[in-house]
């Protein structure tokens, strides 16, 4: 599944980054495939997504979180 | 011995800045990296007899050129070998803070390691065991906690002290080195190289937080349990609105205005009338009277009044930024914004629009991308500054007595709509081929630095001033000598001025809208100069006695004002038609400036200038004409 589909709550684990224009800056900020990473809320309208990986909070749009294959790990 | 040199670097919401404040405090210059549009903060200190010189380094993630600021850190490590670079990382957020230091590493640039905000880290149950953190990256690790003074000017000691040759990479460090020299030497693509490196860095940081650090489950922070009500849900809009109304209300109501009337009072009562008795005894000729009194005094006061007003907004912004919360606004706006053709990040810029375009011009450069940050540049002259405030104000009061409050909201509001529009506009035209993205680190709630917010304050709302006592005060000595002279000298007929003939000539392109008077054309172009121009201007031309014309008090010149031919210069209709022309037109000459620095292109400026008066005068002529249409007078 990506990372789009998952629900507030999810705790999952990055398979890819995906292709993006985004993708080394997503990596950089820590998105590396194996990093553990918790599905916060989301905004009022359902875009952007929050998310809290390696102790710290990142917000994404849904569209490049589209890019990013994950699988549940809880 | 000549100064030893201290470069502050790290991430983003690190508490850098707040640590620089602390060790520079008022003695730091902000200036402007060449060629981009970055501050560049240096501070000069004294420590036990030693010079220490310290810039402060743009906030960023990593070094990769990918924004200016990236751009600004690797031009600096590239040209410049600093005594001592001291890496500032946010504690609570060491893993991700690391991936900046390893890069730096790479690099072969001695670091300290600071560890700030130590307490916090704790809190979230993040224990560092700082000797093995030194032992893994072979590098001096202090810590600070970033508010207390005392702290931070300890770091003052480790600078005077730190012998950095005595520390050398540990051979976790050297071999992640030959690592990332391999794989930049496999022969595959770029991108695929730099993925691979970013992945070993990552590998790297894992390792040592293994070995340094633990992480136990901490219970639910004060930042989630906030969030849940702030970032979640539709009380979250809610929210956003009550922080913004009052924000508004204490800004321009309950401290800004009480404030703006003090300044006012100063003005009218002790200054003026101590300038008038000086000169008058000191024999001063009568021109050099009528030019200090009327013109500078008069518009320089119309802009100071203003500070006040600009400058509380300016601290509880920056006091709002510095929580945390304004991250929050922007994500939660994201999506209503994106459907206009902005960011959710444009909120802060045009928020601060009204209270200056030029500082919210500026705070553009927060956005992500290219695209985001052009169009919000174009957009933000479109919001009712403080300086249009007097003008809607005096015409409301003069054309609708028993409907100002209603005028007024319709004022903003128009404002607000046409920067909506004209950014879905500019987003589907002009920058439809360019993409817009948003990533954003919604860092945990914090109480920030009050010297910290007073010094961002200070810096976003200084131009306002420099603007008061620069081209103000220039332009109010050249509106003086136009309204007073003509080729023949001083008159004292200002329907024969200089000003008169430019007035009836731009006057000519306002005939469609109802007020092509030589006043109304002169009014505008003095608006360009400074919007606070136009009501004082109109004042003047007018006839009325200047001591009643005042920028703050719109009934009391509105009374003053209806007794002169103004009243009977405009009707209602064509009075709402020059309001919304003023409102909309070119900002005025600062915020153009602005515009030119930020967009880096004289083009860009250019293109500013004429789409806002084509908008507003569109849009002016619709209401004159829609109006006519409609039966309206």
């Amino acid at each position: 599944m990506t990372l789009k589909e998952t629900k507030s709550g999810m705790v999952v684990r990055i398979d890819s980054v995906g292709e993006s224009a985004l993708k080394q800056r997503l990596m950089t900020m820590g998105l590396i495939p194996g990093t553990r990473v918790e599905v916060l809320n989301s905004a009022p309208l359902g875009d952007p997504i929050a998310i809290r990986l390696r102790s710290y909070n990142l917000a994404l749009r849904r569209d490049d979180a589209a890019q990013i294959e994950v699988s549940q790990v809880n | 011995m000549s100064a030893l040199s201290v470069a502050l670097t790290g991430n983003p919401n690190t508490g850098k800045s707040t640590i620089f404040n602390e060790l520079t405090g008022a003695r730091q210059k902000i200036g402007n990296w060449p060629g981009v549009t970055v501050d560049k903060k240096v501070g000069v200190i004294e420590h036990n007899g030693r010079k220490i010189s310290v810039i402060d380094l743009p906030g960023t993630y990593s070094i990769n050129a990918r924004s200016q600021e990236e751009q600004v850190v690797s031009d600096y490590f590239k040209e410049n070998k600093p005594d001592i670079v001291v890496n500032i990382i946010d504690a609570a957020n060491i893993a991700r803070n690391l991936f900046l230091t390893v890069q730096l590493m790479e690099h072969g640039i001695p670091l300290i390691l600071n560890l700030n905000m130590m307490d916090e880290a704790q809190r979230h149950g993040i224990k560092i065991d700082m000797k093995k953190l030194e032992d893994a990256f072979g590098m001096p690790v202090t810590n600070t906690v970033g508010r207390s003074n005392k702290s931070v000017r300890k770091l003052l000691d480790v600078f005077t002290n730190a012998v950095m040759t005595n520390y050398k990479p540990s051979k976790l460090i050297t071999d992640h080195i030959d690592k990332v020299h391999k794989i930049e030497q496999s022969g595959l693509g770029a991108a695929k190289i730099e993925e691979e490196i970013i992945s070993a860095r990552y590998d790297l940081i894992d390792k040592i937080m293994a070995s340094a650090v633990t992480v136990s489950a901490a219970g639910k922070t004060l930042t989630e349990k906030l969030d849940s009500y702030l970032a979640n849900g539709v009380s979250s809009l809610v929210l956003m609105l009550v922080v913004f109304y009052l924000m508004f209300q204490i800004s321009f109501n309950w401290i800004g205005q009480p404030l703006a009337d003090l300044v006012g009072e100063f003005f009218d009562e002790t200054l003026v009338p101590w300038a008038a008795e000086s000169m008058a005894e000191a024999g001063v000729a009568d021109w050099m009277q009528s030019l200090v009194s009327d013109g500078i005094i008069a518009g320089v006061g119309a802009v100071i009044n203003f500070v006040p007003l600009i400058f509380t907004l300016f601290i509880i912004l920056s006091f709002l930024d510095g929580t945390g919360y304004m991250a929050r606004v922007a994500f939660i706006m994201d999506p209503i914004m994106r459907r206009a053709g902005l960011s959710g990040k444009s909120i802060m810029p045009l928020v601060m629009g009204f209270g200056c375009a030029v500082p919210a011009i500026m705070a553009n450069r927060a956005l992500d991308t290219h695209k985001d940050r052009m169009i919000s540049i174009f957009v933000t002259p479109f919001i009712t500054c403080n300086a249009k405030v007097p003008i809607i104000a005096l015409f409301a009061a003069m054309f609708f007595p028993d409907n100002v409050a209603n005028v007024v909201f319709a004022m903003y509001f128009l404002g607000i709509i046409t920067a909506i529009v004209m950014a879905k506009v500019l987003s589907t035209t002009i920058f439809k081929e360019q993409k817009s993205t948003f990533l954003l680190e919604l860092p945990p709630y914090r109480l920030p630095d009050p010297k910290t917010v007073l010094l961002e304050a200070w810096d976003k709302g200084k131009g306002y001033l420099i603007k008061a006592g620069t081209i103000i005060f220039a332009m109010s000595v050249i509106i003086w000598f136009l309204s007073s002279f003509n080729s023949d000298g001083m008159t004292e007929d200002m329907d024969n001025s200089y000003l008169a003939s430019i007035g009836s000539t731009t006057s000519v392109i306002f005939a469609p809208q109802g007020f092509d008077t030589w006043e109304a054309g002169a009014a505008v172009i003095t608006g360009v100069l400074a919007k606070e121009a136009v009501v004082s201007t109109m004042g003047i031309l007018y006839g009325a006695d200047e001591d009643s014309v005042d920028t703050n008090d719109a009934e009391g010149t509105a009374e003053v004002l209806n007794a002169t031919s103004m009243g009977s210069a405009f009707t209602p209709l064509s009075a709402l038609a020059f309001m919304v022309f003023t409102l909309l037109y070119s900002p005025c000459m600062t915020a153009l400036g602005t515009v030119k620095k930020e967009a880096q292109s004289f083009k860009w400026m250019a293109f500013v200038f004429f789409y806002t008066c084509a908008v507003a005068w569109v849009a002016s002529l619709v209401v004159y004409q829609g109006g006519k249409l409609l039966g309206f007078e």
